[in-house]
């Protein structure tokens, strides 16, 4: 890959941000790249990194998925909450809490409670016509409400060591969570990219109704993208209340809707629909979380966190806004001026 | 509004038509319904509590949610313009925190208050900018606008920070009275003024009418010769200066200023709008038909407070029914008339 190819890259700006922070991270903390095992368990800052954005990946995933069909979806937050709220209030209710299938049970009715909230959302956006940011605000709204209900007000405490699994367990040494959330990309990513369905997506990102002259079925697409992103909300929900051995209706998954937009964002996928990036999801998950490490471990207290986010969203759009991008095209068509063929090598790359 | 009860001089069925069309126009439809339902939640509650439709409940609403009137008076200028402002529930935070956190360390009362309305304006304009030079989508300029007062919040201070200052404890406290039991605070008269001078700049200005240019279409705005840059930019300074006196009312109420007040208020000051008759996609909606939202909101708050058993988290769950409905409404009325 040459120079310029590498410049125009969506990747590229993710990815500097990244290899920034953890610069940043291994001047302020030596041992940031040290991983250890202990009692058969990986331990080390890039686990725990790995561990702490497991969630918002996994929803990040889903809404990769909604955004490149032109949509977005709010409501995963609330559905996090929901289906923390239905599984801890199944094995509270149970007379045994700590076996299995009590677990299997209450994780199955979260996950099958939350695909019929995806369809209600993409029944909204498709069937009836909703702009998908308002479709998805009434679940935010409402949902909350709703996992308040559940949970009648409580944190619903659980004690059932199947369940913390999810959450805290490893396998071969490897927290679960991060298992679940490469389970997960890796299902999405071959799903659209080996077969024509990513292609499909992006074609009623770009243009709803020319894809459906052309006869892609939009309407069962939107569908399955909301569904498939509140079922991923589900999975992250269940591994945040997993974590803290309880449901809390009010702040389970609060803002990780935000986080989720942001991590796609800064993946380079743009929010007008369209092509997306899974890969650059998984940077952009990454720089969050990182970003979070660092404010720790750099020593800045914790809850200027936001103040931080708020720059790099602002940095990465101003960088990948199109005056932007023209304003670079310019600037390098300038230098390269009165050599016709790297013009023209230039104009190609920038389109 | 006024098509319906004003031209009542012609013949019954004429006026029947008219009225049947205004409630089915995009433009007339939504508020007409929002007003009915207002008084429908009203004769609810007037039919199960004694003392609910009664002067100082009524004028109780006004004092509980003049903070968010000014908010919803704001998102209201930009959702005209199809876009959408999801910052001001944090700028208001932030507004109460910069507002106790000076008056603690000495500052008067009359250099803070325009001293925040001019940093929220500002905030308002770096959003604007954000979103009309570098073309990022208003979702996600505003919601960088959203973490960065959040985290200012932050900054200033972890606890809540009480106000003791005597002008705003006499503002807070001052009630001015209407005759029997009946009195309003200072930020009700301040909300309302809020009102009407958006009502006269929406209705009667040229600003007001390139809001709803660019709400009906962009383009042909521009093609127009109408300043659709300046307006759009203008609609994000507007919203941030209602963000930052909502503020203002809002220490007024509670005397304090905390960082995590107002906590998803963003969401209520769009549901208002959106019940309040605005399409979503701009073009179409009244400053007067938002309060009818707010005030709709409210008295479903109040309904659940006298009915006391039903916990406050029902509140949510209705708006977010209220929303879904007045939404397929809007879908409904404006396919019919394409």
């Amino acid at each position: 890959m040459n120079a310029s190819r590498m410049f125009s890259s969506r990747l590229f700006w993710p990815v500097v941000m990244l290899l920034v922070l953890f610069i940043i991270n291994l001047v302020a903390f030596p041992g940031f790249f040290s991983l250890e095992v202990k009692n058969g368990h990986l331990f080390g800052s890039l686990v725990d990194i790995a561990r702490n954005g497991a969630p918002t990946l996994i929803i990040a995933v889903g809404m990769t998925l909604v955004i490149a069909t032109r949509g977005i979806d709010l409501s995963v937050g609330a559905v996090c909450a929901i289906a923390g709220a239905v599984a801890c209030s199944i094995i509270l209710g149970s007379p045994e809490p700590g076996s299995i299938g009590t677990v299997a049970v209450a994780v199955i009715v979260a996950l099958l409670i939350a695909l019929v909230l995806g369809l209600w959302n993409g029944f909204l956006v498709a069937v009836l016509g909703i702009q998908p940011i308002i479709a998805t605000l009434i679940l935010m709204t409402a949902g909350r409400g709703a996992a308040m209900l559940i949970t009648e007000g409580q944190i619903l405490t659980v004690n059932s060591p199947p369940f913390k699994v999810i959450g805290s367990g490893f396998v071969l040494g490897i927290p679960v969570s991060v298992v679940i959330a490469v389970v997960i990309f890796t299902a999405a990513a071959l799903l659209t990219r080996r077969t024509a369905l990513g292609l499909l997506i992006e074609s009623v990102g770009i243009n709803p109704e020319a894809s459906r002259q052309a006869g892609v079925r939009s309407r069962g697409l939107l569908i399955t993208v909301y569904t498939f992103s509140a079922f991923s909300a589900a999975i992250a929900g269940l591994i945040l209340t997993s974590n803290q051995t309880a449901a809390d209706a009010n702040n389970t998954g609060l803002f990780i809707e935000l986080d989720a937009i942001l991590a796609v964002v800064i993946g380079g996928t743009s929010l007008a629909g369209g092509r997306y990036s899974l890969l650059g999801t998984l940077v952009g998950a990454l720089v969050i979380q990182t970003l979070v490490t660092t404010v720790y471990t750099v020593g800045i207290p914790p809850i200027a966190t936001m103040v931080f986010k708020a720059a790099v969203v602002t940095a990465v759009c101003l960088l990948q806004s199109p005056t932007t991008n023209a304003a670079f095209g310019r600037w390098r068509r300038s230098l390269g001026r009165g050599r016709p063929g790297t013009r023209t090598a230039e104009r190609a790359s920038v389109s | 509004m006024s098509i319906d009860t004003s031209s009542a001089p012609v013949a019954g069925r004429r006026l029947f038509g008219r009225v049947s069309s205004a409630f089915t126009s995009p433009k007339y439809g939504p508020v007409l319904v929002t007003l009915v339902l207002l008084i429908a939640v009203f004769a609810i509650g007037g039919s199960r509590y004694r003392g609910f439709v009664s002067g100082p409940v009524i004028l109780n609403l006004f004092v509980d949610n003049a903070y968010l009137i000014v908010l919803a008076v704001g998102m209201t200028f930009v959702i005209l313009t199809g876009g959408i402002d999801l910052s001001v529930g944090a700028v208001l935070a932030l507004s109460t925190m910069i507002a106790a956190s000076l008056l603690q360390s000495g500052w008067s009362a009359s250099v803070v208050i325009p001293l925040i309305l001019v940093l929220t304006s500002v905030l308002g304009l770096l959003v604007g900018l954000m979103i009309h030079v570098f073309k990022i989508q208003p979702f996600i300029a505003t919601l960088a606008a959203m973490f960065l007062a959040r985290g200012l919040c932050y900054v200033i201070s972890k606890d809540s920070i009480s106000i003791t200052d005597p002008v705003f404890v006499s503002l807070a406290q001052t009630r001015i009275s209407l005759g029997g039991r009946m009195s309003i605070t200072a930020s009700v008269v301040i909300a309302l003024l809020v009102v009407l001078v958006a009502f006269l700049v929406l209705h009667y200005s040229r600003l007001g009418r390139t809001v709803y240019a660019i709400g009906g279409g962009e383009q042909s705005g521009m093609l127009m010769g109408l300043p659709v840059a300046r307006t759009k930019v203008l609609v994000y300074v507007i919203s941030g200066f209602c963000s930052g006196l909502a503020g203002v009312l809002f220490t007024f109420y509670t005397l304090s200023g905390y960082s995590l007040t107002a906590v998803g208020t963003e969401l209520d000051a769009i549901a208002a709008v959106v019940i309040g008759g605005t399409l979503l996609t701009g073009g179409y909606g009244f400053v007067l038909g938002s309060v009818l939202g707010v005030l709709v909101l409210g008295t479903i708050q109040t309904i659940i407070t006298f009915e006391g058993t039903l916990s406050s988290w029902w509140t949510r769950i209705f708006i977010g029914g209220l929303l879904l409905v007045f939404i397929v409404l809007q879908k409904v009325l404006t396919a019919r008339r394409r």
